[in-house]
């Protein structure tokens, strides 16, 4: 024990003696290499690097040329998936929005005009209606009439459309990969790290080679939003048919299932409120895309805002981010009152409930079918007449203005404080670092944390980033991300305490961070752009925003989950509430804090990618760089960085998290 | 056919990685140290047990002594380790999947602690799931399915959810499930631990009158001795994986293979085990004589007379009222013997401390 304690005291020396090093070496470095005449020190020489990009450029250009799959050239493969998309696509689209046309350009016949705007929202309230109650009709209903009402129709049943397809894609996939790997232990040895890849690469990491295979364009975007939206679907259902009751998995053996049935009658259907949390899931992800899919050639909602935010068009802004708020709050109540609502089916289930549903299938018929016959006559019907359109846009602009005049000097002062006296010295200690030391001690750092394995990998890991001349730009991708998870934990994690604690506190706070969370991450970025320009400052703002909720959620589940014997018995032996916070539920809730924190830095990293747009110079930019000028090679390469560097702070987290966990478990063994 | 529906021979059951090799190291008889310190799991060893046709066969230990697991073995939802299987003379093991898939369709039926209904199906849509996965048309299964819903004494709801039954209702709906396929051989693991004592009586009474009715063969798991007593032709007791005892009821009480048994049994009041037969004083010529027209016996002035088969606790209080002995019926009401007052006391005697 004592030896453990002694052992324990030297680390932390160590560990101290080490940063006070890297701080010298940080401060000293430029200075020392002049000295030496070693520039290499500071900045890793060009003449060492290995030229990958152009490596991986050749090898897309090859996949698209020459590659073939025995006699299907890859080009075919890939140009039968963008048919198989495109096809539902192009029908959904046409209903919604275009109208139901063929032939092309001038020789264009329209065969049907798109559903009239008033059957889209009659619709979406019966469907309200029909899932829940009243209210929730009146809500879509509402927010539809919003979305008619501001000017938003068009492009919002553009994205609608792609929403449409990429659901149900996303959703069938994933549940068929899901059930591969419930069966086949292979299948999931093999998809299981791929899936934890895919969580942690930035989709900006993939957008690329989408776009180089299939052409910039509406299916690229559907493309890329399923492969984002997909693995939580994937592992959902693993899931959920794996946490079937035993039993009720021998019930169905016993009844003499094929393995068919067994799947398709008793497990699905079992599990399938867990695989409607997925289903959820899959919508949120989706519409999280919007914007960042319309780089690729999605149009709709995120494409304006997309261009606002390049032309700094304030209020169009905040106008069409508003309108993705809305539309993403309607389809995610939408999606949950449904899910919840086929259970309520069965319970009610028998003969009159079935004749009371026509009422409402009969009313969306008919306004479908007056909306295109008076469509003809009375053009109002058919297209939201812009006389009757209302713009928010000026009122922004005027508002952002007001802020910006009245408020200038003091949301600079701010600015530079936090700039000058924290952001900066951060960056100036992490980019003064050499790189050599900086790879020693990455390396000791998960030696330290999760063992040789890890330490080799994050070595390997880190070598890559080097030697591809990225150095600089991870280092200023770290520090962004640092500074941002920082202020997100020290905002956060007492807010998810006190919000534990507190009752009505943690209501009102789960309502804030549910509301968090369905915003797409764009959205955040909008008015932290108004108010502060563009710069590192706004990145970091924009990111904490983002981030915010799973420091505060994770902590708020962590004390709340302490187990009540603890804290009476921490009570009985007279802790007042002060020691009660300190010396039980924090040190029990760790784990838990620790993997908010773990989950804080991913949404960091995907956050920081598009921030790139305001300006940061990291990895993000190269990302967003190589988008621009589809450059494969250099959109990939940055891409595995930013991946690399959250798999190296994930791996390391979650295995201190781990550590945190058994301690404290061994630790109620020895000391009874 | 022969009297055994199921045979199992030399059956184990090792979890953990490595079982089948440590078996072969071992000859096929590895010892209990030597499976602990392989890191296994005993779950089942060299099981050998005849499960008679029409009887009920339990099997009773503590949590964790391998019930659950032998009887999944029986039913090849566990594949055991090593041994052998016999379903009606036939090898169950070398069956084919598709073998097993209609011998479970139509000769085995099984009910489970849990229940495990399936929650979104109606208790009509429950009970006729079996036979639904057979393919059987609408109109036929749910009659069938109305038939044994009324036998368990759900009638009325069968458009409930299973959510909206009481856990005794519910059992029952998993009960009248497994009696769907009419199978001809009934697994019950554990049917009535998850019920409340008042309830679990009550369908154990149930149970008992379904049985008298259907005659099923019926291996019956629990933990309960009290319950295995009630229900049992025959228990087997089971500890650490292996069989150490199978025997009756009373046979366990009076003659227990050692210390283990004889603990459990300890508490069991010797009256609830003993049949009257074991403590009457049998009449010497009694085969082939009418109780009621046999001239030379006295027959008891209250007309009283009880079965040879009762269990003594049954029928103590009439005994011991009466003044004269009792006369004993076999089971074709033939006297074979008579039972005095005192010797039900001697053995309601015996089970008080000295
Ligand atoms: N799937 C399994 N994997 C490993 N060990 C198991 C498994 N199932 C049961 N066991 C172990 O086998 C032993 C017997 O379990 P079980 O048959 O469920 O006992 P019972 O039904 O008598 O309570 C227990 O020690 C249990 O922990
Ligand atoms: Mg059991």
């Amino acid at each position: 024990m004592i030896h453990g304690r002694l052992d324990a005291g030297l680390y932390r020396w160590l560990w101290l003696c080490l940063l006070l090093i890297t701080l010298v070496l940080s401060n000293t470095s430029r200075s020392m290499a002049r000295a030496l005449d070693a520039r290499w020190l500071i900045k890793y020489p060009g003449a060492w690097r290995v030229d990958m990009k152009s490596g991986i450029s050749r090898f897309m250009q090859w996949l698209i040329d020459d590659a073939s799959l025995g006699p299907v050239a890859f080009s075919q493969l890939t140009r039968g998936i963008a048919w198989i998309i495109e096809q539902p696509y192009q029908l959904v689209l046409g209903f919604l929005s275009s109208g139901l046309v063929t032939g092309q350009g001038s020789n264009a016949v329209q065969h049907l005009p798109p559903v009239s705007w008033l059957a889209v929202i009659v619709a979406v309230a019966v469907l309200g209606h029909y899932a829940r109650n009243l209210w929730l009709a009146l809500l879509v209903g509402v927010a539809f009439s919003y979305l008619a009402v501001f000017g938003q129709w068009d492009s919002a049943m553009v994205t609608l459309a792609s929403i449409i397809i990429a659901v149900p894609f996303g959703v069938i996939v994933g549940l068929l990969l899901g059930i591969g790997m419930y069966r086949h232990a292979w299948f999931d040895r093999l998809l299981s790290p791929l899936l934890d890849l895919m969580q942690t690469i930035p989709v900006f990491a993939y957008l690329v080679p989408i776009l180089v295979l299939f052409g910039f364009g509406p299916v690229s975007a559907l493309i890329a939003t399923i492969i984002y939206a997909m693995p939580p679907m994937v592992r959902v259902t693993a899931l959920s048919l794996r946490g079937v009751d035993p039993e009720t998995r021998e019930l169905g053996i016993m009844t003499g299932c094929t393995s068919h049935q067994l799947l398709w009658r008793v497990l699905i259907p079992v599990a399938r409120p867990g695989l409607m949390v997925g289903v959820n899931q899959v919508i949120m992800l989706s519409l999280n895309m919007v914007i960042i899919a319309s780089m690729i050639g999605a149009g709709g909602l995120g494409y304006d805002v997309l261009t606002s935010l390049r032309q700094l068009k304030i209020g169009l802004g905040i106008e069409t981010g508003v309108a993705i708020v809305v539309l993403a709050v309607a389809l995610d109540r939408l999606s949950q009152a449904l899910s919840e609502r086929s259970d309520a089916v069965l319970i009610g289930r028998g003969g009159r409930s079935l004749w009371r549903q026509y009422p409402r299938l009969t009313l969306v018929l008919l306004t479908l079918v007056c909306g295109w016959l008076l469509g003809y006559g009375i053009p109002a019907l058919r297209d939201y007449p812009p006389q009757w359109q209302v713009s928010t846009g000026l009122f922004w602009e005027e508002l952002v203005r007001t802020i910006n005049v009245n408020y200038f000097d003091e949301l600079e002062v701010i600015k530079t404080h936090i700039l000058t006296l924290f952001m900066l010295p951060i960056k100036r200690f992490l980019l003064g670092i050499p790189w050599p030391w900086g790879l020693l001690m990455i390396t000791l750092l998960a030696l330290r944390f999760a063992g040789w394995r890890l330490a080799l990998m994050s070595l390997l890991l880190s070598v890559f980033i080097l030697v591809n001349g990225l150095w600089e730009d991870a280092m200023t991708t770290l520090y962004l991300c640092g500074v941002s998870v920082i202020i997100a934990c020290l905002l956060g994690i007492p807010l998810g305490i006190f919000a534990a604690l507190n009752k009505p506190l943690g209501r009102a706070v789960s309502v804030f961070i549910d509301t968090l969370q369905t915003l797409p991450s764009f959205v955040y970025l909008i008015p932290v752009v108004m108010l502060f320009r563009v710069g590192d400052f706004t990145a970091m703002i924009a990111v904490v925003l983002y981030a915010l909720a799973p420091a505060v959620r994770y902590a708020m589940y962590g004390v709340q989950r302490v187990e009540p014997q603890l804290i009476e018995a921490g009570i009985v032996s007279g802790c007042n509430a002060w020691q009660l916070l300190m010396r039980i539920r924090l040190p029990l809730a760790s784990p838990q804090i620790l993997l908010g924190i773990n989950q804080t830095i991913m949404l960091a990293l995907s956050m920081l990618v598009i921030t790139a747009l305001v300006g940061t110079r990291d990895l993000g930019q190269e990302v967003y760089v190589a988008l621009t000028k589809a450059d494969t090679g250099r959109g990939i390469v940055a891409g595995l960085s930013v991946a690399f560097i959250a798999i190296i702070a994930d791996r390391m987290i979650s295995a201190s998290a781990r550590r945190a966990q058994r301690r404290y478990s061994l630790g109620g063994d020895s000391s009874r | 056919m022969s009297q055994n529906k199921l045979i199992c021979q030399d059956v184990w059951k090792l979890y953990g990685r490595g079982a089948s090799r440590l078996f072969r190291d071992h000859a096929g008889a590895p010892s209990l140290d030597s499976i602990l310190s392989a890191g296994l799991t005993p779950a089942v060893r060299a099981a050998n047990l005849e499960i008679r046709v029409g009887e009920i066969f339990v099997i009773m230990g503590l949590s964790g002594s391998g019930k659950s697991t032998l009887v999944r073995c029986m039913s090849r939802l566990i594949e055991p380790t090593h041994g052998a299987l016999l379903f009606e003379g036939r090898d169950l093991r070398s069956m084919s999947s598709r073998e097993m898939i209609s011998l479970r369709r139509h000769k085995l039926g099984m009910v489970f602690q849990h229940f495990a209904l399936l929650p979104h199906l109606s208790v009509m849509q429950n009970v006729a799931f079996p036979l639904a996965v057979q393919g059987m048309d609408r109109q036929q299964r749910e009659q069938r399915a109305a038939d044994v819903i009324k036998l368990v004494g759900l009638d009325g709801r069968e458009q409930y959810l299973p959510a909206q039954l009481s856990g005794g209702q519910q059992q029952r709906v998993g009960i009248a499930r497994s009696l769907a396929v009419e199978p001809e051989l009934w697994f019950l693991d554990e049917p009535f631990s998850a019920l409340d004592p008042l309830i679990r009586r009550e369908m154990q009474d149930e149970f008992l009158r379904l049985q008298a009715s259907l005659q099923k063969t019926i291996v019956f798991i629990t933990h309960d001795f009290d319950e295995a007593i009630r229900l049992a032709d025959r228990i087997a007791i089971m500890k650490d994986g292996a069989i150490i005892q199978v025997a009756t009821p009373e046979e366990l009480v009076k003659r227990p293979a050692d210390d283990y048994v004889r603990e459990f049994t300890r508490y069991i009041p010797r009256e609830k085990v003993t049949t009257i037969a074991s403590i009457m004083s049998a009449v010497a010529d009694a085969e082939g004589t009418s109780g009621a027209s046999l001239p030379g016996v006295a027959v008891n002035t209250n007309g009283l007379f009880v079965d040879a088969s009762s269990k003594v606790a049954d029928v103590a209080r009439a005994i011991i009222e009466s003044e004269q002995p009792v006369p004993v019926l076999n089971d074709r009401q033939q006297l074979v013997g008579h039972v005095h007052r005192q010797q039900v006391l001697d053995l309601l005697i015996e089970g008080l401390p000295e």
